[in-house]
């Protein structure tokens, strides 16, 4: 029987699985991190552009679906976190557009200082957005300052949510737990651009140069994820009990992985899986071409896992500090059941489309790029 | 709420659409003629379509990432800039553009990529396959935003939810055929193809005029021109059945862009101010020539439509917003503590919901779209789409007469045209969107009830920086797409004459 409450958790898994996705693609923003810290010279430059960049219009699609499917499956989200932590999202929205289009303007510019500056265009992004995507999830669990209240639409001037200070999103830096999520998504970005470029890029030298740095990468990783999963496991979280009353609850989270032994699962095998591809990418001779594939389902995991705990299990997602009854959940901010039931039967074509996502993928990427390739080809970044 | 907010707000969302639409048109026109030049390679087997195709996709791709990092922003800011209409209608509202990323998105990134890159990776028909899928991505996310976008201007297929405070979606379907979105979808994509038909034409008379790359301008503008000149007939087509769902659904609109201050049976469309065709605009309104068309004043003061419906007053569609509002209000407050007095305000808000959203305007003068903004919009839409038209048959005529060679006056007007065409589309839009003020969704949610409540001088702030970066892009997209055209196809004159 697909009752409400089913299609309010479907949906938030298939969020949770887009959230997963978007994370492991930020690897194209790893990759635009490193232009100039990895990228020595032009050819090798043009390399790490080519590698990761040919993969920004996943990403950026992925991040518009996810957006997209926010809205449509839980609007109050929407309209809440996008109007009042508005900076945040302004910021991140700037970076990816300026990314967009610097690909093609970098590759098509005469003039090397307007090259250079769309490159550090690619670079900003690549530092920027997993940070503040990092963060504003962060928020997920550290709580946000608005206000929620729908009998304002009774009155001539409504105000449904309202935030609670001018700073519109960027107070979230006043909490260092924010910060080091943020920092946590930013290494993990970074670790998957140097994992997904030692797939995809044919070239003895730089790959080496490649594994040597992910050993300060990952281990920037490793030390801000250990954190974030502190700071989440021993956390006061947002409990949504009878009637919908939202109460503060000791080391809620752990509670939650603890009561729902399959959401632990799938975290512990995520992160084992990103372990173990940032370990076959440091010392596996053999297979460290292939790492990024454990690291990457490892981290669509973990991430799932990370939003399944934020809102299942009676629980708040998008904690209000200032009034805790105006927290969102799964069930006070999703849409009515009728567009619940008539997305998920659009949802059906999901699989149909990874599919041919992958035979794609593969098409595109079953010769690795090689420095003469980009030298004789027209067709680059 | 602050005008100086609602004013930001606007002219932000009103930029961002203005710009994104400069993009999507000639994806849309460029991704059908580069895909029918791909299938004139694959089944001639001839190396100049391939390189004729080539060359357009540069074009497209260096057209298309603008395109796509702008209609982002959009997405954006229905919440940063919206957010009580992301939540009053996202039940509905949302659910297109969820479908538009799975669906279209999807098929464009993946298929763009193997399409741009994949010339030696893949074997022809994949990558034939994935141009048409590419140029089917465009015109299937026009779609999608074009039923949420037919759904702001005539709502259907939901019901008000008092104890949620939001419209819900109970038809789907009602939604996705919502004859406005059907027509719209259709006048918007064949709206691209003339833009991609003049682009190329243009374009194409521009090697001409420089004597280069004589075969591979003949044969674009044999594609463009074909491609451009059914999609003007198309265009005219759903701009009729257009004309009529305005008239319908949104007689304000209609009233405005005609400056019709006083309408009846028999109305006269005018042309420019004093060349009036009488009974015209009934005509081109409710196909009927004694079809009444009301104007201004009467839809302010009420009056009797072609069905013999009675229209109420501006006022009395107030003062029934205000019952509704009230009625509203006190369910809220009743329906926890006195279920049967909360019962009979329910009653009575469901009697007055039609006209909930007027309970937010203050005077009917509010209800007046800027009639002469419209006037002339419209107007210059259908006279720039109507030049363009004629340019593109010329150049059809005279290339199939095999007397295209040598007529500068011809290459200088299609030049000329391509701005043109660009400038119809905006003049279109300028004509659905500020026609449908003050509301955001018609006759439901006025502006001042979508807002969000941010300080306007933040709005002020991202206006400014959205326009710094969109001039900043406008200014190297045209100086890359110029190097890319005066570089040319580099296609060998002698190869297949």
């Amino acid at each position: 029987m697909i009752t409400y409450e089913f299609l309010q958790q479907y949906w938030w898994f298939l969020i949770a699985l887009l959230g997963g996705l978007l994370v492991f693609l930020l690897f194209v923003q790893g990759g635009n991190a490193q232009i100039f810290s990895l990228g020595r010279s032009e050819a090798e430059q043009k390399l790490i552009i080519n590698s990761t960049g040919r993969k920004w219009e996943f990403t950026f699609t992925t991040l518009v679906t996810f957006g997209g499917a926010f809205f449509a499956s839980f609007p109050l989200f929407y309209s809440t976190s996008f109007g009042g932590a508005y900076w945040v999202w302004v910021l991140i929205l700037l970076t990816f557009v300026l990314q967009a289009v610097s690909y093609e303007f970098q590759h098509r510019s005469d003039n090397p200082v307007t090259v250079k500056w769309f490159r550090r265009f690619l670079v900003a992004n690549g530092l920027l957005a997993p940070f503040l995507i990092g963060a504003a999830v962060s928020t997920f669990f550290t709580g946000s300052d608005f206000t929620v209240s729908k009998d304002a639409m009774g009155t001539i001037t409504p105000i449904i949510s309202e935030w609670g200070n001018s700073w519109h999103g960027l107070e979230a830096l006043a909490d260092f737990r924010n910060w080091i999520f943020g920092f946590m998504v930013l290494f993990l970005s970074q670790t998957l651009g140097i994992l997904y470029m030692l797939n995809n890029i044919d070239d003895a030298e730089f790959s080496a140069k490649l594994r040597i740095r992910l050993r300060s990468t990952a281990l920037c990783f490793v030390v801000f994820f250990l954190g974030t999963a502190f700071f989440i496991l021993t956390a006061e979280g947002f409990a949504c009990g009878n009637g919908g009353v939202i109460t503060l609850e000791k080391y809620k989270y752990l509670h939650n992985f603890l009561q729902m032994p399959a959401v632990a699962a799938l975290f512990l095998i995520g992160v084992v899986l990103v372990l173990a591809g940032i370990a076959e990418g440091i010392f596996c001779e053999k297979c460290w071409r292939k790492a990024i594939w454990p690291a990457g389902i490892g981290t669509v995991l973990t991430v799932i896992a990370l939003f399944l705990t934020a809102g299942y299990n009676g629980t708040a997602y998008y904690p209000s500090s200032t009034d805790l009854q105006s927290s969102l959940t799964i069930a006070n901010s999703s849409s009515s059941l009728f567009t619940l039931k008539t997305m998920a039967t659009v949802s059906l074509i999901i699989p149909f489309v990874l599919a041919y996502i992958v035979i794609a993928w593969r098409a595109i990427d079953r010769k690795s790029i090689t420095r003469e390739e980009l030298e004789e080809n027209e067709e680059k970044y | 709420m602050e005008s100086a907010l609602i004013g930001w707000s606007r002219a932000q969302f009103a930029m961002t659409a203005a710009y994104h639409w400069l993009f999507v048109p000639l994806t849309l026109g460029l991704g059908l003629i580069m895909a029918v030049m791909e299938t004139l390679y694959v089944t001639k087997k001839d190396e100049f379509w391939k390189k004729t195709a080539k060359f357009w996709q540069k074009i497209f791709g260096i057209n298309f990432a603008v395109g796509i990092a702008t209609g982002i922003i959009l997405e954006f800011e229905f919440g940063t800039n919206w957010s009580n209409y992301s939540w009053f209608v996202g039940d509905i509202f949302g659910a297109p553009l969820a479908i538009e990323g799975i669906f279209a998105f999807f098929m464009e990134a993946t298929f763009m990529a193997v399409m741009y890159f994949g010339w030696k990776k893949v074997s022809k028909g994949f990558h034939l396959a994935s141009t048409w899928l590419t140029a089917s991505g465009a015109a299937i996310s026009a779609l999608w935003i074009l039923v949420a976008n037919s759904w702001m201007q005539h709502p259907v297929g939901m019901e008000f939810n008092p104890d949620t405070v939001r419209n819900e979606m109970v038809d789907f379907w009602a939604v996705v055929t919502n004859p406005v979105a059907v027509s719209k979808f259709f006048h918007a994509v064949t709206c691209g193809w003339e833009v991609g038909g003049v682009f190329v034409v243009g374009i194409s008379c521009w090697y001409l005029l420089k004597k280069r790359e004589v075969r591979f301008a003949r044969k674009s503008i044999l594609v463009g021109s074909l491609v451009g000149i059914i999609g003007t007939f198309a265009v005219m087509f759903t701009g009729d059945s257009s004309a009529v769902h305005v008239a319908r659904y949104q007689p304000m609109k209609l009233a405005a862009v005609e400056g019709l201050e006083n309408g009846g049976p028999r109305a006269g469309f005018s042309f420019i101010p004093g060349v009036e065709v009488p009974g015209m605009l009934s005509i081109l309104a409710t196909h009927d020539i004694d079809g009444i068309v009301p104007g201004i004043n009467d839809i302010l003061n009420g009056y009797t439509d072609n069905e013999g419906n009675v229209i109420p007053s501006a006022g009395e569609k107030m003062e029934k917003g205000d019952i509704a509002l009230a009625a509203f209000q006190d369910y809220r407050r009743l329906r926890d503590t006195d279920p049967e007095a909360a019962a009979q305000a329910k009653a009575v808000l469901d009697e007055n919901i039609e006209y909930f959203g007027y309970g937010y305007i203050d005077s009917p003068e509010e209800l007046i779209p800027p009639t002469g903004i419209l006037f002339w919009a419209f107007r210059l839409m259908i006279g720039f789409g109507s030049i363009c038209l004629l340019v593109m048959v010329i150049a059809l005529y005279l290339e199939r007469k095999n007397r295209i060679e040598g007529k500068n006056w011809l290459y200088h007007t299609a030049l000329a045209s391509i701005p043109l065409i660009y400038l119809a589309g905006q003049f279109g839009w300028m004509t659905a969107e500020v026609g449908r003020q003050p509301w955001t969704i018609q006759d439901l949610l006025p502006l001042k009830a979508a807002v969000s409540s941010i300080d306007h001088t933040a709005v002020i702030t991202t206006f400014v920086i959205f326009a710094a970066v969109f001039l900043f892009f406008l200014i190297i997209e045209i100086k890359i797409l110029a190097k890319a055209i005066r570089k040319g196809p580099g296609i060998d004159e002698t190869l297949n004459q």
